[in-house]
């Protein structure tokens, strides 16, 4: 056991996936160098993705709330906005949260860097700090976290201020008149809502047939319901054939099942985000990659150049923080010898517009593409004694099981909260639960999360607030 | 660089022995080979012999002290450094240490649970997990199956330290990020899957308990009916047959008692009978051999052969050998959890011999490919290494059927008990001159008296009635032998 003290570990990247790595490897007595390109661990998920896009969904949450409320019979006046105390706020909320990872790190005598590491050779690598300085760290394992940056599209120079990408909106430097977001995905509808609620005429262009591209049609449809109010317009299936930076700003010429010409003030680039290996210096060791610029990794995480591992949006899709941080879990355990491995039955995905989608595990999109039958239990909000009081009967939720064994495969909601009733699906999902366990576990009432218990009772027929018998 | 010396394989079935004495202490110089301890095992007793010469560090065992298989007896400060590689360095030492930290057997099994019960002891000591817990195992070389004392070889295989599966964590060619499974994963869950994973067992193999689930019960009973599929006849848990035995009443009232613990021989001697007799029904048959033929050849031949003993015994081994080929059932064992019978394809038979330490049955291996002469030779050897305690455990071990010679103590029949997993056992008694009427008139003939035990699930009386007239016709014609055996 004293080989331990050999090992030394270097995590490049303090997202969630890094600073969780070196923070595990840390409480399993190993040392840890962690670097990272802020003052902070935290990476993009605290710093300019999760936790800001969250606090600024909360705000629009609270707008659009105090709108319905006259529905039933309360009153606000308009919202005013000041604008530099929502940016104030936010960005107390990541200084909190980013300050207390750095004591944490100090806590657990993990060495923080902050600077740009590259790979000089399969044991060391060379971190440059801003400064000019450069400084070699030597490890005998390292983990590779450096995360995602935002795509580009071209035609739109990310220079120009007119041209955002999620971390510049994230910054909220005005309320712009006409937003362009190019993208249907989970980031530019999250951030096309803030802007709606703060007060943007919101234009979303999505090259495919829906938005949310890959999700049941029938948790999107909520949402996009509520979404054609909020927003100016919707062009599915369209794509933006060319686009012009004038004074008044972009004139964007569309084509397919739109072809208009609009002009908007502000153009949101959201078509997704691109794993990050650049300046890295991989070439230095024997470090893999996919076609899609991905790091290949074992189910330790390991990548080709042994001792070098690989975890989170740098190691393969889906690109999401939770799954970067069992990723780590699985390589700290690997490297400190335990038995790590990365094989979830499930990874849950929450987008959290209003209404939140949210699923896991198996989607009836999958079942299909893969030809595997599948058992659907759904249940309507519209019958959730909770939901009518929230005034939100829009929502859905549906358990999807094996047909003979009744297991439970996938779960997919929609509807405010879903994000924090997906963690009982996936518990469920990797406990190997049946739907009958779903049914026959008590949920509390008057909660959504019944409509879990409700979608799995309907499989056999029996759910309580729903008649629809069972066929046969 | 310090090694760990651990109690070797000591044969089939063999996990653990006691500690007669410790022969060497710490600071002491030692060659390799030289015996480090002395064990006492189910019926013998063994020397371990050092796997590498260097300074004992620390003996880690004492004299009566009960070890089992792998268990470190001793550290020792050994002379070369240059033979294990260490982690870290390179990392393909890391790789290694993966490869080779699935020993995935018994005592990994035994020590995840150990593990775990101390991990949960530390934090209930600590109130949270402990940080102090050791990384990074080490690519240790693999541990030698040394024997214990002389080694001599063995017609099976030992069985290698064991490997329950191929290791799924052999996945360093792939090379794509792999996608959360779909289709039908194993109903187990994350806590469980990684208990199938520390002990190297592939959790889609494990087959569901209750409710469809695979709870953690089901993958270490998996784990342990791999294990015991893989020792092939896995060691039973004697100790059961003690259960359920009522207290002794108090003696008393009647009389002044003294109570004196019962020799290792004599303890296993008492597990064993008490689970032969409890599972195997038992009926016993008699028949009479005229050997007068037999007798005399048997002397004739003693005067000619130097330093072979040409015995009875020896000449029922070969009848024996030669009857279980003649009527296979004889030489089975019924598994009554399959119900099937086993047949075995190899002639091993056990031989009682009375010693002062009590009963041994050192077993002759292979009796149908040897002639009288050869049985009779080694028959002597064991016997008399027997009753040395001389003798090696695996020669103590692998017989099919027994035979039990009271002869020499005069007694004629008796029904003596089938030793589980056999199904039968054969009891010799004192011949004695009887009359015979032969041709009208009585003549003296040498009568040999047989007894036969057998398991009635697997034979029957009409079965047992022919097997002990076929080996008593061999006696009178042995020709029979040459024809039929």
């Amino acid at each position: 056991m004293s080989e331990s003290s050999d090992v030394r570990l270097a995590v490049i990247g303090a997202g969630p996936g890094g600073y969780a790595a070196a923070f595990l490897a840390a409480d399993f007595g190993l040392p840890v160098t962690l670097i990272g390109a802020d003052e902070n661990p935290g990476g993009v998920c605290l710093y300019r993705g999760c936790i800001p896009s969250k606090a600024l969904l909360h705000i629009a949450k609270v707008i659009e709330e105090s709108e319905a409320a006259k529905n039933w019979g309360v009153s606000f006046d308009k919202p005013r906005i000041d604008l530099d105390r929502v940016r104030a706020w936010k960005n107390d909320v990541v200084q909190r949260l980013v300050g207390g990872l750095g004591e944490l790190a100090k806590r657990r005598q993990v060495e923080y860097v902050r600077g740009l590491a590259r790979f000089e050779g399969a044991r060391s690598l060379s971190v440059s700090f801003d400064n000019g300085n450069t400084e070699r760290v030597d490890f005998t394992h390292a983990i590779i976290a450096t995360g995602s940056s935002p795509a580009v599209i071209p035609g739109f120079d990310p220079d120009s201020p007119r041209v955002w990408d999620s971390t510049s909106a994230l910054d909220v430097p005005e309320v712009p008149g006409r937003l362009l977001v190019i993208g249907g995905g989970y980031i530019g509808l999250e951030l096309g809502s803030v802007y709606a609620a703060l007060g943007s005429k919101v234009t979303v262009v999505e090259m495919l047939d829906s938005i949310l591209p890959g999700v049941d049609g029938d948790l999107v449809r909520p949402l996009e319901r509520k979404l054609t109010k909020s927003f100016a317009a919707i062009h599915v299936n369209t794509k933006v054939k060319e686009a012009f930076e004038r004074d008044d700003g972009f004139e964007v010429a569309f084509d397919g099942a739109y072809a208009g010409t609009e002009t908007f003030d502000r153009v949101l680039v959201a078509v997704g985000r691109r794993p990050l290996t650049k300046g890295l210096g991989l070439d230095a060791v024997r470090v893999a990659m996919s076609d899609r610029g991905f790091i290949n990794v074992s189910r330790h995480r390991e990548t080709t150049e042994p001792g070098i591992f690989a975890i989170g949006d740098v190691a393969g899709e889906p690109m999401l923080a939770h799954k970067a941080t069992h990723e780590g879990r699985a390589a700290v355990e690997t490297i400190s010898g335990r038995h790590g491995m990365f094989e979830p039955r499930a990874i849950p995905a929450v987008i959290f517009t209003d209404p939140e989608i949210a699923w896991a595990g198996l989607t009836e999109t999958e079942a299909k593409k893969t030809d595997r039958a599948v058992e659907v239990g759904r249940f309507p909000w519209a019958a959730s004694g909770r939901a009518i009081t929230l005034g939100r009967t829009e929502g859905v939720t549906k358990v999807i099981v094996d047909p003979g064994s009744k297991r439970v495969l996938g779960v997919g909601i929609c509807g405010p909260g879903a994000g924090e009733m997906i963690a009982e699906a996936v518990l469920a999902i990797e406990m190997g639960a049946t739907a009958q366990d779903l049914e026959l576990t008590i949920h509390p009432h008057p909660t959504l999360s019944e409509t879990i218990m409700e979608a799995a009772a309907s499989i056999y027929g029996t759910a309580t607030d729903i008649y629809r018998p069972r066929r046969g | 660089m310090v090694t760990d010396i651990k109690i070797p394989e000591l044969g089939e079935n063999i996990e653990s022995a006691e500690v007669l004495s410790v022969l060497v202490q710490a600071g002491q110089k030692i060659e390799k080979d030289q015996p480090l301890i002395e064990l006492e095992t189910d019926k013998a007793t063994a020397e371990v012999p050092s796997e590498a010469s260097g300074t004992v560090k620390e003996v880690l065992v004492k004299a009566g002290q009960s070890v089992k298989v792998g268990e470190t007896i001793l550290r020792l400060e050994s002379a070369d450094d240059g033979g294990t590689s260490r982690r870290s360095e390179s990392p393909r030492a890391a790789e290694s240490a993966r490869a080779t930290e699935a020993p995935r057997n018994a005592e990994k099994l035994e020590a995840v649970e150990e593990e775990r019960a101390a991990a949960k002891q530390t934090e209930d000591d600590n109130g949270s997990s402990s940080p102090a817990k050791a990384p990074a195992k080490p690519a240790r070389a693999k541990r030698s199956p040394a024997r214990a004392a002389t080694p001599k070889p063995r017609p099976e295989p030992v069985p290698e330290p064991l490997r329950l599966v191929d290791t799924p964590s052999v996945d360093d060619d792939e090379d794509v990020a792999m996608p959360p499974e779909l289709g039908e994963p194993a109903p187990a869950a994350p806590s469980v899957r990684r208990l199938a994973r520390e002990l190297g067992i592939d959790i889609q193999q494990v087959p569901a308990g209750r409710g469809g689930r695979i709870t953690e019960d089901e993958v270490k009973s998996y784990a342990r009916h791999l294990i015991a599929g893989a020792q092939e006849h896995a060691a039973p848990d004697l100790s059961l047959v003690r259960t359920g035995v009522p207290e002794l009443p108090d003696f008393a009232p009647w009389g002044e008692t003294e109570r004196e613990h019962a020799s290792k021989i004599r303890r296993v001697t008492a597990d064993v009978m008490s689970l032969s007799w409890n599972v195997i029904p038992h009926v016993t048959q008699f028949d009479r051999a005229d050997i007068t033929e037999v007798e005399s050849w048997r002397k004739r031949m003693h005067e000619r052969t130097e330093g072979a003993k040409v015995t009875i015994t020896a000449i029922t081994v070969k009848v024996l050998a030669a009857a279980l080929k003649v009527f296979p059932k004889f030489n089975s064992s019924y598994d009554a959890r399959t119900e099937e019978v086993v047949y075995k394809k190899y002639v091993n038979i056990g031989v009682a011999v009375d010693t002062e330490h009590g009963l041994l049955v050192p077993v002759i291996h292979d009796v149908d490919t040897k002639n009288i002469l050869t049985i009779a030779t080694e028959l002597t050897d064991l016997a008399g290494r027997a009753r040395e305690r001389k003798v090696q455990t695996d020669e103590l071990q692998g017989s099919n059927i027994n035979l039990s010679n009271l002869g020499g103590l005069g007694t004629t029949y008796f029904s003596p008990i089938v030793t589980w997993p056999h199904v039968a056992v054969i009891g010799l008694g004192r011949a004695t001159q009887e009359p015979v009427h032969i041709d009208g008139t009585f003549t003296p003939r040498l009568i040999l008296p047989l007894s036969i035990s057998y398991d009635h699930r697997v034979i029957d009386g009409a079965e047992a009635a022919r097997f002990l007239r076929w080996m008593a016709e061999a006696f009178e014609e042995p020709m029979q032998l040459a024809l039929e055996g």
